[in-house]
């Protein structure tokens, strides 16, 4: 009999190279490389300086998503760029790209997008692969059953070199997720319960395994913006089981394996899972029916709370310090609090069911006088899909601007900002200060939580708009 | 890379909690694509007002650099993103050394190609180092100790990286002489 393994020490067992030994880490082998135009230029400058080529460049996939601007070129053909060096890092990937000939989804792409949005679309992402990028979301394709994370440029350099990184195991931490989400309720509530239950910072050195009813429940959307958001709990990467919802998702997809091979590949997928009896470091269980929609109250991720409960006082002076930046008021629930600016897109929301999910409350509606709703689909073919359904009239007529597939103001580096003190409830992950622009103030929630607050104008429960919607 | 070795200097204290890359280097800075010049962006938005005027009572606008090699920071250190633009901006700035309770796994890894010391403490030590801003520290690699006064405590760094950090030699050499290796494996797996 075999020790009983985990989901992760199967894909990390499967891809060593040179084992882990007390003086050295694991040599890791890298099935895909995700590349884009922030954070590989110095890479690309240091395989140059050692006169190296890319070793895989068939196993290496660009494309430009962080720096890009969501509105379209001018009749000039300009792109209208934030900023010069914007414009230089986009020219310098595409340079990149070709002197490596690496694939890359630029401009004239119709599947260029966000780097988490499109690797699963395509069907590049596949289970029990090692998926690597330099960007810490990395871990959204995990959805799949791949070991996937995030690394800084000096890796991307590695990677680029030897396609392998040096890497020590870390330990397995399953959460599992029992019972049923209510109606309203959905995967970006799921996640800011799971990371408001571990603490910002409490995943640090772990894996998680996400396992449970309430996690087969969803759809491969919901799974890839539950693994996404791993991070935000300090954890390396975050995996979910194959399943049928798995192979249904990738069967047809472009880069996947097509007829008796998709078959053979499928055994394997399903195989990953793991082994009853398997051990890990430690087990969260959370009960899905307790979740409310959810928002974030203060300036890490794990600041999370029922929308309509109250804002907890401040026991230490990092909360104390949120806060006052955050301009809340503890003791009263967040729903009430007048909003400036609504952004509904990113890696952890921009796709096709997160768009239909604000458009359900958006519908037959308008846009509160005064707020400002930017919606910014997850890839170009996310936004084809929303225009074949309609979904861009139901934003434009209830008065949100509609824009290209771009991460736009998750981060605020294409020009995307919410302005100096405002406050902007987004369906993206991050609440850092001044993460959406400096000043900004920023409210974590789900598309529907965000639509709501568009349409009511302060943060607002879903939950009435979709029952009238329906 | 310099070699790491034994570091003596005075410490630079920023006590909040999760300080995360955002603040230490601010996204709309990333669009750069070399590794130099970063110190001037670090912890931008602590450091200057909204229409760029210097914060003279921020602790980085007051202290010379060349002496304030340590920054010791509150718990969870580096939390956010995989820029490794976050360590160079340290670095570029001055730091050689980074304390705290708690530092992110990615960040800590960024860190130590970049010649910027990650230095994990237990909460005793760390509070008397919150408490003596600006005291005189050494962090001596080769013993895997940090001396203050007559405190010291050992710390530990994962042992490749920190022979990597103590020879000052980048670890993308030593993985480039493994290709044979790693060509085994690619013909080996090959379907
Ligand atoms: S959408 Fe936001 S979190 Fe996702 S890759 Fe882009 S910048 Fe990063």
């Amino acid at each position: 009999m075999n020790t009983p393994k985990t989901l992760y020490d199967k894909v990390f067992d499967a891809h060593v190279v040179e084992p882990e030994t007390v003086e050295r880490p694991a040599v890791l082998y890298i099935d895909l490389h995700l590349v884009h135009e922030v954070t590989s230029p110095q890479a690309f400058s240091s395989l140059e300086a050692l006169g190296r080529k890319v070793r895989r460049p068939d196993r290496t996939v660009a494309t430009m998503d962080h720096s890009t601007p969501t509105l379209p070129a001018g009749p000039d053909g300009e792109r209208p760029y934030a900023t010069a060096d914007a414009k230089n890092q986009v020219r310098q990937l595409e340079r990149n790209c070709a002197e490596h000939g690496i694939r890359l989804y630029g401009w004239d792409s119709p599947e260029r997008g966000i780097v988490h949005v499109i690797g699963p679309e395509l069907g590049v992402t596949q289970p029990g692969m090692t998926v690597v990028c330099g960007d810490s979301h990395t871990a959204t394709h995990g959805a799949f059953g791949a070991l996937a994370f995030g690394i800084g440029t000096s890796e991307v350099g590695h990677v680029l070199a030897t396609q392998t990184l040096l890497q020590r195991k870390a330990k397995a931490v399953r959460i599992t997720v029992d019972g049923k989400l209510s109606k309203g309720v959905s995967a970006k509530d799921m996640v800011l319960a799971i990371i408001a239950e571990l603490g910002f910072g409490g995943g640090t050195g772990a894996v998680l395994e996400y396992a449970g009813e309430a996690i087969r429940a969803l759809d491969m959307e919901g799974r890839m913006t539950v693994c996404n958001m791993s991070i935000e709990a300090g954890a390396r990467a975050g995996m979910i089981a194959p399943d049928a919802v798995t192979l249904d998702w990738l069967r047809g997809r472009q880069e996947a394996p097509k007829g008796a091979e998709f078959d053979k590949a499928a055994e394997r997928w399903l195989a990953l899972a793991s082994d009853p009896g398997a051990t890990f470091a430690r087990e969260i269980r959370l009960d899905a029916s307790k979740i409310a929609p959810m928002a974030t109250w203060g300036t890490t991720p794990d600041a999370a709370i029922a929308i309509d409960a109250p804002v907890p006082a401040a026991q230490t002076a990092a909360a104390r310090k949120s806060l006052a930046y955050m301009e809340v008021e503890a003791g009263k629930p967040l729903a009430g609090q007048p909003v400036d600016v609504v952004f509904i897109g990113s890696c952890t929301n921009g796709r096709l069911g997160d768009l239909r999910s604000a458009a359900e409350v958006f519908r037959g509606r308008k846009v509160a006088p005064g707020v400002r709703v930017l919606v910014a689909p997850g890839s170009e073919q996310v936004r084809r899909d929303a225009e074949a359904e309609g979904l861009h009239k139901v934003f434009l007529a209830a008065g949100a601007e509609w824009r290209l597939a771009g991460c736009s103001m998750c981060i605020a580096m294409n020009g995307d900002q919410v302005g100096p003190g405002q406050l902007a409830v987004s369906t993206s992950n991050r609440n850092f200060e001044g993460r959406q622009g400096p000043g900004a103030r920023t409210i974590l929630a789900s598309p529907a939580s965000a639509a709501a607050a568009a349409v009511a104008g302060c943060v607002a429960d879903p939950r009435p708009y979709l029952d009238t919607a329906a | 890379m310099e070699p790491f070795k034994v570091l003596t200097s005075r410490t630079v204290v920023l006590p909040q909690d999760n300080i995360d890359t955002d603040q230490i280097i601010p996204a709309r800075f990333l669009t750069t694509t070399t590794k130099i010049g970063l110190g001037r962006e670090a912890f931008y938005d602590w450091r200057y007002t909204p229409d760029g005027k210097t914060k003279d009572d921020f602790i980085l606008n007051t202290v010379d650099a060349d002496e304030h090699r340590v920054l010791v920071a509150g718990r969870n250190f580096g939390c956010g993103s995989s820029r490794e633009h976050a360590p160079w901006a340290l670095t570029d700035f001055g730091f050689h050394a980074v304390v705290s309770t708690e530092i992110a796994d990615i960040f800590t890894s960024n860190a130590l190609k970049n010649g910027l010391l990650p230095v994990v403490v237990d909460e005793e030590t760390h509070a008397r180092l919150l408490e003596h801003p600006g005291e005189q520290v050494t962090i001596d690699l080769q013993a895997n100790e940090l001396r203050m006064g007559n405190h010291v405590v050992r710390f530990t760094v994962e042992p490749f990286s920190r022979e990597c950090m103590l020879e000052g030699v980048d670890t993308l050499g030593w993985l480039i002489a493994r290709v044979p290796t790693i060509e085994a494996f690619e013909r080996e797996h090959a379907a």
